[in-house]
């Protein structure tokens, strides 16, 4: 009787660290809170997921020969995993929790017996295990790409940056044409819905963020693709999948068969999740189970169950051939020395890759940043967006900063309090050191760039018209944009008095205000290029600061 | 019915074709007509429907704007004086008192009104650094308004920096939130396009609170400004407005006038609790605040920034071209002295 609630209860679990996740992640905003008038910070725990993720902590630990803040919390989930298997696929990561639903929703590719035969063991499964050496191996070398794969990684950056934002505009262009309806009743419900709807999980203004179709469309690919097999991504990509089954040989749990009893009806492998063979008379392959239990809930016969010290003949360890591994190997030697072959990091790097404020240096940067989109989630700005080239191939999908879209408002520091491997080493407002004093001798304030105009296109500069709407926004006082009166002539031949704004490079902190504020909006008359940024010894304008 | 089905031919005539085929049965006259009906029906629907849609095509035209000054002043009574310049309180003190010299809320707030207040919340700034308005300032004249039995207190303001950050740091949202009055952030989708009829504001994206509301209190906050010398109380105005107002600056006086003439306020109450000097409007250091424990208010707000520009930046009229534009327009006099001003020292 017991064995047969297992599935339940795993679903159970399933939806509740499912709605945890969203929760977090829709929590993953500015909220204002706390006294009366002080600063903002992240309260909700929003990295929850990825200290739990030990594939996060062991290749950072890896990549920085340390572990950042919460990653040892991933024990969490590691140490279970030595005694019970891939408990956490089945029963808690919400990547399994979607293909899992998304699989078992009826499709025609899959049936009766082609459902079956989908079901048994492949050897293509063991393609993950060549995707976590390769990481690993390149986390030795200094780059975080598994953060491409990291299972965390992929729906934080694939909900926070496509699917919610789709969602925002579904809401909107559904409820905005109840909200300005002649009726009065449908008016106030359209209002009521989208005051309780904004006060939860909408978005304050609706986001965009660069190459969401792409993130949204390979994501609901992934979630497809169980329409064919089951959990494709979880038996034959996912590295933290891997890491989990790795672990998983000396488990001491382990699923019993009792091959008197079984009279192959096959339901066992109808609903099986990982692929692993539970049906008598075959191996059971551990590393590939993730303990759904559904073998165990639907044999008719109970010939099924999973017990403690069992002692019976199964594949323990992925059946990973030499060759594979070292393909893997291979793989993760080659990878980061032909990324640093290409263009990006140390030679050209672009003008405008603009790292959110208490970023470490780019090597750094790289072999921290998991691309998991945390950060462009949370700006409050929207100015966060994921890489495509300016970081390099290797940095695709890291952040940059886009202030035609959003500046970094001055005393904000959220991207750098979500960010779960310190890439964006967390700061606070009085360390970034912007507003006050910036420019003066004792300050160092934290860097992004530095402002330039294009005096020809600049109003005051070129148009002979008034402006200076760069100087009234920049932030830091004194400001960085000082103006001088000038004489211009306009196209009548009349005398007018204009003044033309400059940049400080010693004050200016490269925040982008001027440049979201100026009036040119396609092209703007002011803009931020990284050069001067604090985190680069390198990127530097002026021999010494005043 | 079912069962009139007939058979096209013979079996027993035509052996060859009848084991291949099931016999196909013929329409009776009923299922003939319905189906015709059917087709005529959508083809009816197409038609007319397509005749439709294509007379209303049209080249996409502008929303209609609506078109209405904002015009909430209230009747001059010789009673009471124009302006009141009210020293050496706190913030509350000081709007107490500017209010009673002016007759008293009574004067300004009827029963049942919708009151907007509008004070300055464009800033990530707290109160210490004077870049928005005092929140105790606000929450003083948000008490007094429901004293006068007003419907609605709603305090809002369309915010340069990030409004929720705004809104929290400042203080206001706190401080107006206690006095039990409707903080309403700059919602995107809460504009409506409005015809300013100005010189050079035509048709500008509003924000809705400001069009729904019988009474108007102005509440800006004196501070130095790069382009103009200072901002006072009819910059506030930028703050009504969406859309993209950084080309405001282009033509910054007639640009303020046709705002101050377009949003009539009830009352002005400019904040120089502390001021601005320097590196306005936005600020940030503290070395630019100067704590002047002062509330000007006035029902001319032309008067009101001429006074003020005169009193703490040594600005005269012809440096402000806005403010005898602004006369020129019957919104006020430049010349605050000639006016009956009601001086008062709380310390
Ligand atoms: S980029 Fe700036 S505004 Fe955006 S979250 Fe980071 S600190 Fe805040
Ligand atoms: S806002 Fe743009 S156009 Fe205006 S002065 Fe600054 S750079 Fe020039
Ligand atoms: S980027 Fe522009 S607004 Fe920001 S500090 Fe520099 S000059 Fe000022």
């Amino acid at each position: 009787m017991v064995r047969s609630k297992l599935p339940l209860l795993r679903r159970i679990s399933q939806i509740f660290f499912l709605a945890l996740f969203l929760g977090l992640l829709v929590f993953t905003s500015l909220r204002p809170s706390g006294g009366a008038t002080s600063d903002i910070h992240m309260r909700a725990p929003v990295r929850l997921f990825f200290e739990w993720d030990p594939l996060v902590a062991i290749a950072n630990a890896f990549a920085s020969h340390a572990l950042y803040r919460g990653l040892l919390w991933s024990l969490l989930i590691l140490l279970p995993t030595l005694f019970l298997g891939r408990f956490f696929c089945g029963w808690i990561c919400p990547m399994g929790t979607l293909q899992h639903f998304v699989g078992n929703m009826p499709s025609e590719a899959k049936r009766g017996k082609q459902r079956i035969e989908s079901n048994r063991y492949r050897r293509w499964q063991t393609a993950k295990y060549v995707v976590l050496i390769a990481g690993l191996i390149a986390a030795c070398f200094g780059s975080m790409a598994i953060g491409w794969l990291d299972p965390f990684s992929l729906l934080v950056r694939s909900f926070g940056l496509a699917i919610l934002p789709a969602f925002n505009f579904a809401v909107r262009a559904v409820l905005l044409p109840l909200e300005h309806s002649h009726i009065a009743f449908i008016k106030t419900t359209g209002q009521t819905l989208h005051q309780a709807l904004q006060a939860t999980v909408l978005d304050f203004r609706m986001p965009h963020f660069a190459q969401g179709l792409v993130l949204g469309v390979l994501f609901l690919l992934i979630l497809a693709a169980s329409l064919r097999i089951t959990r494709l991504w979880c038996r034959s990509i996912c590295p933290l999948g891997a890491l989990l089954g790795a672990v998983s040989r000396w488990s001491i749990l382990g699923l019993h068969k009792d091959p008197a009893t079984c009279n192959h009806c096959n339901r066992c492998e109808l609903h099986c999740q990982g692929g692993d063979d539970p049906i008598g008379g075959a191996k059971w392959h551990k590393s590939e189970c993730l303990m759904c239990m559904n073998c165990v809930g639907s044999c008719p016969e109970h010939s099924l169950s999973f017990r403690f010290f069992r002692n019976e003949s199964e594949v323990a360890s992925p059946d990973l051939s030499r060759r594979k591994t070292l393909t893997g190997i291979a793989a993760g030697v080659a990878a980061v020395p032909l990324m640093r072959a290409n263009t990006g990091l140390g030679k050209s790097r672009h003008e405008r890759l603009l790292r959110p404020p208490g970023s470490l240096d780019e090597n750094e940067f790289l072999s921290r940043c998991i691309r998991c989109g945390e950060c462009m989630k949370v700006c409050p700005n929207n100015s966060l967006h994921p890489t495509l080239d300016q970081a390099g191939l290797e940095g695709l999908w890291t952040p940059t900063m886009v202030p035609r879209i959003g500046y970094c408002e001055p005393s904000c520091v959220l991207c750098s309090e979500v960010c779960p491997t310190g890439a964006i080493w967390q700061i606070t407002p009085k360390e970034k050191g912007w507003v006050v004093g910036v420019g003066g001798a004792q300050s160092q304030p934290v860097r992004l760039g530095t402002a330039f105009y294009d005096r020809g296109r600049c109003l005051p500069w070129a148009l002979a018209t008034d402006c200076i709407v760069c100087e009234e926004w920049c932030p830091v006082s004194p400001k960085a944009i000082y103006v001088q009166e000038a004489e211009v002539i306009d196209s009548a031949g009349n005398t007018k008095t204009l003044k033309q704004p400059r940049i400080d490079p010693s004050r200016c902190v490269g925040c982008g205000a001027c440049e979201y504020a100026c009036p040119l909006q396609e092209h703007p008359a002011v803009y931020v290029t990284s050069i001067g940024e604090s985190r680069s010894p390198s990127s530097q304008i002026l021999l010494s600061r005043k | 019915m079912a069962g009139e089905t007939t058979h096209t031919s013979d079996p027993k005539l035509d052996p060859i074709q009848a084991p291949a085929h099931d016999p196909v049965p013929a329409l009776t006259r009923r299922e003939a007509m319905l189906q015709m009906l059917r087709v005529g029906g959508i083809a009816a629907v197409a038609t007319g429907g397509g005749y439709w849609l294509s007379e209303h095509s049209s080249r996409p035209a502008a929303v209609h704007a609506e078109q209405a000054r904002r015009d909430h002043r209230i009747a001059a009574n010789p009673q009471w004086p124009k302006m009141t310049v009210v020293q050496g309180g706190e913030p509350r003190a000081l709007a107490q008192r500017a209010l009673a010299d002016l007759g008293g809320i009574g004067r300004f707030v009827s029963r049942q009104d919708v009151v907007v207040i509008k004070p300055n919340i464009a800033w990530d700034r707290t109160p210490e650094q004077a870049a928005n308005t005092n929140p105790d300032l606000v929450a003083e004249v948000v008490r007094q308004c429901w004293q006068a039995g007003a419907k609605r207190v709603i305090v809002t303001d369309v915010s340069c920096n990030e409004p929720r950050r705004c809104f929290q740091r400042s203080g206001i949202q706190a401080a107006a939130r206690a006095e039990g009055a409707e903080v309403i952030l700059p919602d995107p989708e809460l504009y409506r396009e409005v015809e300013l009829g100005g010189v050079v504001l035509k048709t500008w994206p509003v924000f809705t609170p400001f069009l729904e509301a019988d009474k108007i209190f102005n509440l800006p906050i004196a501070k130095h400004h790069g382009l103009t010398g200072a901002t006072l109380s009819m910059k506030n105005w930028y703050g009504i407005l969406g859309g993209e107002r950084n080309r405001l600056h282009q033509q910054i006086h007639q640009s303020l006038v046709d705002l101050a003439s377009f949003m009539l306020p009830t009352l002005t109450i400019m904040d120089c609790y502390r001021i601005l000097l320097r590196n306005g409007p936005t600020g940030g250091n503290l070395e630019d605040v100067a704590l002047k424990k002062t509330v000007v208010a006035s029902t001319d707000p032309v008067a009101l920034d001429a006074y003020v520009a005169k009193a703490y930046w040594n600005l005269d009229p012809e440096h402000l071209p806005y403010l005898q534009m602004a006369a020129n327009r019957g919104l006020g006099t430049v010349d605050f002295d000639k006016l009956p001003v009601k001086f008062s020292n709380l310390a």
